[in-house]
């Protein structure tokens, strides 16, 4: 079983945190995957930085542009999660846009993340069908679970085929936005919450785009199995890049 | 079965398709299922040729160049879209555009614009059916295009400059696509070229196929025929080449001729000829060629020419070019200009610098004295004198 699928078992409130590989350092990937563990994260996205991320809001943007300043590159990210299963235990994920993954080459892609201990993938700009039509054996030989996003507009019809094959969890973007800290819940997207809710899916959902802090963390974790936080925490590091900053942090959001 | 034009699920050869979030796939998917029907339908073609003709002033005149023929030897023509209302081809396709997004309910309009061209064509349709209006555009395009910026304001749309990256038209285009994701209801996104994710490209070029629809009439009337051995024309995103090719593509008789920006050259690491220094990959929802790096980032090109100065092309292009349909031609800064300065001389038009390209590329062929080639002037050049006068050599 993967590790994701084994952390909704034992957890329902998953807190899932996203941060840019390469940022603020460009060899800070373990360190700030290890801190997190150990700081009571429960899910780590590491984010492959790209030069034009549409569905990004100005904070994202800006960790990957200083990401590839830095001289991040996908295969450079490879290298340094060599000793990733050395220091982290909780599962990991990579997200990124398909053009880096492409001219990486999705096949040796995929082998890449099974070595060095990936458990699933988020590529919010590769199409569901194209997905499942050209690259999904790929990723089933890796045993990786890659993860599709339903947003507030997304049909009642395409929720459940997404459902049907997921394998790991759905991504529930919060409200129709790129990402973002919000410092709270609006009305609407509670009813949205309730909606996904109600459709009783067999995949876990995890909530994120918007969630910041506690406040909104506590909501996405009644509706929902979990939170994913990026924006927020990428604040975080710019401000206070250390350890005890990363620790400060988690501890501000989930209670240990 | 026609080879290059595009396939029911949205690809040309094996560029194009849809690589777009899922934030933005239920605005992308309620276009693709209806774009077909409400633009075949008759009372959207009514209208939509109506307002060609009164208000952008087609058709456009096909024009003899006839000192421009002496020089190069053979029959040129001129397809003039530089006198179509707004200064250049671009409202064609915006027309046909804000006509789809009132029938699906829209009230708002979005784009992006490099040169300001595509913009103030936007602008101006809002302005002529009451929309609300908000252009991205790049902050180094607003410096060096400043009257079309202010064109726009007079029209009433708000221009939002993009600040990110290389701050021309690749960014505005991400900053459009961010606000679509922000807001998805009321908002239609004009795109302005054949890029984008399926159906953009295929109805970009739907709509600007007026141009070579119009060709083939003209040429009947003026020649006896109703093709031509040549059409040539500049590619960036490709809008107005895909409407000067679009009713010869599968006439293999009918040799289309693309001009690229080759900025200082292609060798130079500051160019934005797609064709010759791309690859394939995916930016902006479609998969086509792409200037990058080797690990997949977008590398920011160079033209002296704004509407140019993208780091991809659209689909069918990039499919043109893979299967050689279409020869391209990279034409640098300098040789555009010097281009465009003797169609000045020779004819008494001043052309747009993207438009120039095309004529840049006449020195690089040989025809015979019987060959009838259009060139398509895509552009007049008014908003390019501040660029003319620094160039300085006329």
């Amino acid at each position: 079983m993967n590790r994701i699928n084994k952390a909704f078992e034992k957890e329902n409130s998953i807190l899932n945190i996203y941060f840019t590989a390469g940022f603020p350092d460009l060899r800070d990937t373990i360190r700030i995957a290890s801190a997190l563990e150990n700081s009571g994260a429960d899910m780590l996205e590491i984010g492959i930085p790209f030069s034009d991320p549409v569905a990004d809001g100005p904070t994202i943007q800006k960790s990957s542009k200083q990401a590839l300043d830095n001289g991040m590159t996908l295969a450079l990210l490879f290298d340094q999660l060599v000793t990733l299963r050395e220091k982290v235990s909780i599962p990991v994920l990579l997200m990124g846009y398909v053009n880096p993954i492409l001219q990486f080459g999705i096949e040796e892609f995929c082998k890449k993340c099974k070595e060095v201990g990936i458990d699933g993938t988020i590529i919010p700009d590769l199409p569901v069908q194209e997905f499942l039509d050209t690259y999904k054996h790929h990723f089933e030989e890796a045993g990786l679970e890659n993860i599709f996003l339903i947003s507030p507009n997304t049909s009642e019809e395409r929720i459940e085929t997404i459902d049907a094959i997921s394998n790991g969890f759905i991504y529930m973007v919060s409200s129709a936005s790129t990402t973002g800290a919000k410092e709270s819940v609006q009305d609407g997207q509670l009813e949205y919450y309730q909606r996904i809710q109600d459709m009783n899916l067999k995949s876990p959902r995890l909530i994120g785009f918007g969630i910041s802090n506690s406040e909104t963390f506590n909501i996405a974790c009644e509706h929902a199995h979990g939170a994913i936080i990026g924006s927020a925490f990428i604040n975080q590091l710019e401000k206070e890049p250390s350890d005890e900053g990363i620790q400060k942090f988690v501890h501000s959001i989930k209670k240990q | 079965m026609s080879s290059f034009n595009v396939s029911d699920t949205g690809y040309y050869g094996s560029f194009g398709g849809a690589y777009i979030p899922e934030m933005l796939y239920p605005n992308v998917e309620e276009l693709r299922a209806n774009y077909l029907e409400i633009i075949n339908s008759e009372d959207f073609q009514a209208e939509f040729k109506e307002l060609l003709e009164t208000y952008v002033g087609r058709p456009t005149p096909l024009y003899f160049a006839n000192r421009l023929s002496e020089k190069y030897g053979a029959k040129i023509y001129l397809k003039r879209e530089d006198l179509c209302h707004t200064g250049a081809h671009k409202v064609n396709n915006t027309i046909g555009q804000i006509l789809l997004a009132k029938k699906l309910g829209k009230d708002k309009i979005i784009a992006e614009t490099g040169a300001g061209q595509h913009g103030v064509a936007t602008a101006t349709v809002c302005a002529l059916m009451g929309m609300d209006c908000t252009v991205y555009m790049g902050e180094v395009d607003m410096a060096r295009q400043k009257p079309n910026v202010e064109r726009m304001k007079i029209l009433g749309a708000e221009v939002k400059a993009a600040t990110s990256g290389s701050k021309t038209l690749k960014d505005a285009t991400n900053e459009a696509m961010r606000h679509w994701i922000n807001h998805p209801d009321d908002t239609h996104y004009i795109i302005g070229s054949v890029v984008g994710p399926h159906p953009y490209p295929d109805m970009v070029a739907r709509f600007q196929s007026v141009i070579s629809q119009e060709i083939k009439n003209q040429l009947s009337r003026e020649e006896g025929r109703n093709s031509p051995d040549y059409v040539i024309a500049c590619v960036g995103g490709g809008s107005n080449a895909a409407g000067a090719f679009y009713h010869f593509l599968e006439n293999t008789e009918v040799k289309l001729v693309a001009a690229e920006a080759a900025g200082h050259g292609v060798a130079t690491g500051k160019s934005a000829a797609t064709t010759f220094i791309g690859k394939s990959g995916v930016l902006h929802g479609s998969k086509t060629l792409l200037m990058q790096t080797e690990d997949g980032q977008v590398v920011e090109p160079h033209s002296i020419s704004a509407g140019l100065d993208y780091p991809g092309i659209g689909p069918m292009h990039a499919h043109l070019f893979d299967s050689k349909r279409a020869s391209f031609y990279d034409i640098t800064d300098e040789e555009a200009m010097i281009a465009g300065v003797e169609l000045s001389k020779l004819e008494g038009i001043i052309p747009a610098i993207e438009s120039a390209h095309a004529f840049a590329v006449l020195k690089k062929m040989d025809f015979n004295k019987q060959d009838v080639v259009v060139i398509n002037l895509s552009g007049r050049g008014d908003k390019d004198l501040e660029t003319y006068i620094k160039w300085g050599k006329y």
